[in-house]
């Protein structure tokens, strides 16, 4: 940028105008046609009519009054309704991953930024970190499967050790399973941008806060987590945004027995239920967005970059 | 997303550019150009049915190409629907013609050009096997088989001289068990809702064909006798689905499944010991060296069958190209192929001709093995003197209660089993 606006100082002022543009249009072109043009049309779509095999134009609600019907009141056994359930779900799982990622991961960048002084250890223990995304996701996560499975390596040894006399059955497909392996997925979501932040920190600020007297946790809350929220706010929404949509880790994990929002979407796109699937998605759009422009009210993401 | 929208009377320009979009995105092939007599046939279908050997082979007889594009079932019919012309030959299950169809993004498969038409199974051309009719609850392929003409989008009541698809392979489906961890006999659908198994029963996850299984848990506990288990009525939809959501929240299933792979892990793994179960994930099991059954059951079996179709827009030399392969494909070696692997194939005295005797014995006759019986590749998967599970052709076939389908309540289904995946 800078070299160019120097090198085209004499240029005439149109020209000047223009140039950022141009290299502004590659990735708004980009944008613009995988971005914005399908988000349009989902939202079109969103308001169709359909049958068996075809979609009809037009202008309903039908379909987020699909999505909604039987919210106001309980079912006949005693529950909420589906939409509703599987959005509370999918919210728990959020804010569980969440926490645990966040405490997980600010622990791992705290180590690499601030104990490990030589670059070299830091590049390697980093690299080691992205691990876990050197196989696929499908044979990461069924790995988990001889692991945690009732003739698995974690029941035997419990049952080796006498601590269980019969294989614990939670430790695969529930709700702690799939927390598990999100966590395995998503603390690198975390880890990155916290200990990008934290190595930004001046570590004379450190040092002046241990000379006015500030023990070891004084320092961490009050100086290191407050310069670090840039990474949190980046590493929250990475995490919260990934979970939200996830359906593939539920799915897997917990034995496609719970629901999440994502696998809702995708039973109606293969049965050629579009608009269904669009209202759906319009409205889990909508959600994801509402925390995060949450989460951007508490920290002011463009004056801290 | 462009992909979704191709089915709609838009302006045709915008049509056709999101059709051809979507078709190289969908296939993830980039489009190439033929040399002048070279043919290259698209086949869409499911990867359990695009066998390496049947391509290699096909090409070695007539210098065909076959490119094989692999999807799942429910993206077959939705590539079909959506993208009719990212592909060249379809093999698809003949319930998701219902949907497919009325597109008219089918061409009437002309008889007269397909030598042996006329000796394809009786139970796809008139439901009956040996002379006995099966049950025919469900899209029954005798339904849906025959069109009206070459370019239509209607069924047939009679037989006519246009086909719909072309049957490849066909099986009936029933539960699997592990008979070393139940330790007695297994005779009725109901074992899958028995409590004795609770936490380690499995079901499918694939809506149109889990609610199927579960209607014969229903039937066979005598909750409910359904006019029609393909064609629920929304009652006996909330029915079925109730009495899925109180096993579930009993604890009745482990997991439930959608991928043939994650079928075979669970009861490879032991986390399973009952569930439903495909044909070739038993044999799969079963080649790890572990007991595994596909119990055949008093109440019967669900069966299912896919096709070739074309797509109403081929002409030309793929056209004649098109035919050629399915010519070729119901002349017997590819059907002894597949009958070797456990399916049936669309025409048995051509697949006879080219199967040993003792081999057509085991896997059509229901008699005990003569000599060890192997694999198309060559392993052992039955030592001699065992039997077929299910018997004969005749008995199996025979035994068939309902057929994979679409019901008319679809939509109301689909909605109904989310709120069991999430009761």
């Amino acid at each position: 940028m800078s070299a160019s606006a120097v090198s085209s100082h004499a240029a005439s002022q149109p020209l000047r105008a223009v140039k950022p543009w141009w290299q502004a249009a590659p990735f708004t072109a980009v944008f613009v046609v995988f971005f914005l043009v399908p988000l349009a049309l989902t939202l079109m779509v969103s308001f169709w009519n359909f049958n068996e095999y075809e979609l009809i134009p037009g202008f309903t609600f039908k379909n987020y009054a699909a999505i909604f019907e039987g919210c106001s009141h309980l079912t006949d056994n005693g529950d909420i309704c589906v939409t509703l359930k599987t959005y509370l779900s999918t919210l728990k799982f959020c804010v569980l991953v969440w926490a645990i990622t966040l405490l997980v991961g600010f622990a791992v960048a705290y180590f690499l930024a601030f104990h490990v002084r030589s670059p070299g250890v830091q590049t390697a223990l980093f690299v080691l970190c992205t691990v876990p995304f050197w196989t696929s996701n499908v044979i990461r996560m069924i790995s988990w499967v001889p692991l945690l499975g009732r003739n698995g390596l974690v029941n035997q040894g419990l049952m080796g050790l006498g601590l269980v006399d019969k294989p614990l059955d939670w430790l695969l497909f529930s709700d702690f399973s799939v927390v598990l392996a999100f966590v395995h997925l998503y603390t690198m979501f975390m880890i990155v941008p916290i200990f990008n932040s934290m190595m930004r920190i001046d570590r004379s600020l450190l040092e002046a806060a241990s000379d006015s007297g500030a023990s070891g946790w004084q320092t961490l809350w009050n100086v290191v987590v407050p310069l670090s929220r840039t990474g949190i706010l980046i590493g929250s929404i990475f995490v919260i945004t990934i979970v939200m949509g996830d359906f593939v880790t539920i799915g897997v994990m917990g034995g496609q027995q719970i629901a999440s929002v994502g696998k809702i979407i995708q039973v109606q796109t293969s049965y050629l239920q579009f608009p269904l699937a669009a209202a759906n998605a319009v409205i889990l759009l909508a959600v994801v967005l509402m925390i995060i422009w949450g989460l951007t009210r508490l920290v002011d993401i463009r004056r801290e970059l | 997303m462009s992909d979704t929208l191709d089915s709609t009377a838009a302006g045709m320009q915008r049509r056709s550019l999101l059709k051809g979009t979507a078709g190289i995105l969908a296939t993830g092939i980039a489009p190439f150009v033929h040399a002048q007599d070279k043919i290259v046939l698209r086949y869409l279908g499911t990867a359990v049915n695009q066998d390496k050997a049947i391509a290699e082979k096909f090409k070695a007889d007539t210098g065909i190409e076959i490119q094989y594009v692999a999807v799942t079932t429910d993206d077959v019919t939705k590539r079909a629907v959506t993208a009719p012309n990212s592909f060249d030959l379809i093999d698809t299950e003949f319930f998701s013609l219902k949907k497919i169809v009325p597109t008219g993004n089918l061409k009437g498969i002309d008889t007269k050009r397909v030598k042996n038409a006329g000796k394809i199974t009786s139970l796809f051309t008139t439901g009956t096997v040996a002379g006995k009719a099966v049950g025919d609850q469900g899209t029954a392929p005798k339904k849906v088989i025959f069109l009206e003409g070459e370019k239509s989008k209607a069924f047939a009541k009679a037989p006519t001289q246009f086909m719909s698809l072309i049957p490849t392979t066909y099986n009936a489906d029933t539960l699997g068990i592990r008979p070393d961890l139940i330790k007695r006999p297994i005779s009725s659908w109901a074992e899958l809702l028995n409590p004795e198994f609770k936490g380690k029963a499995a079901i499918l996850n694939i809506p149109s064909i889990g609610i199927m299984d579960a209607a014969m848990v229903v039937e066979s506990k005598g909750i409910h006798k359904y006019a029609d288990k393909g064609n629920m009525t929304k009652a006996e939809i909330d029915l079925t689905i109730k009495t899925l959501i109180e096993a579930k929240k009993a604890g009745q299933f482990r997991a439930l499944w959608k991928d043939f792979n994650e079928s075979v892990n669970l009861m490879a793994s032991g986390e399973v010991v009952i569930q439903s179960m495909w044909s070739p994930a038993v044999t799969a099991v079963r080649s790890k060296g572990i007991d595994c059954v596909f119990q055949p059951l008093k109440e019967g079996y669900r069966a299912w069958a896919s096709g070739f179709g074309l797509p109403a827009t081929l002409s030309g030399k793929k056209l004649d190209g098109a035919y050629e392969f399915i010519n070729w494909f119901l002349d017997g070696w590819a059907g002894a192929y597949l009958n070797r692997q456990g399916y049936y194939s669309a025409v048995l005295e051509t697949a006879k001709t080219k199967m040993e005797a003792y081999e057509w014995a085991y896997w059509m006759e229901g008699k005990p093995a003569a000599q060890d019986i192997k694999s198309p590749q060559g392993d052992v998967i039955a030592k001699a003197g065992s039997v077929r599970d299910g018997g004969s052709y005749e008995q199996r076939m025979g035994g068939i209660a309902c057929w994979n389908a679409v019901m008319d309540e679809n939509e109301y289904m689909v909605k109904k089993w989310n709120e069991f995946v999430a009761a």
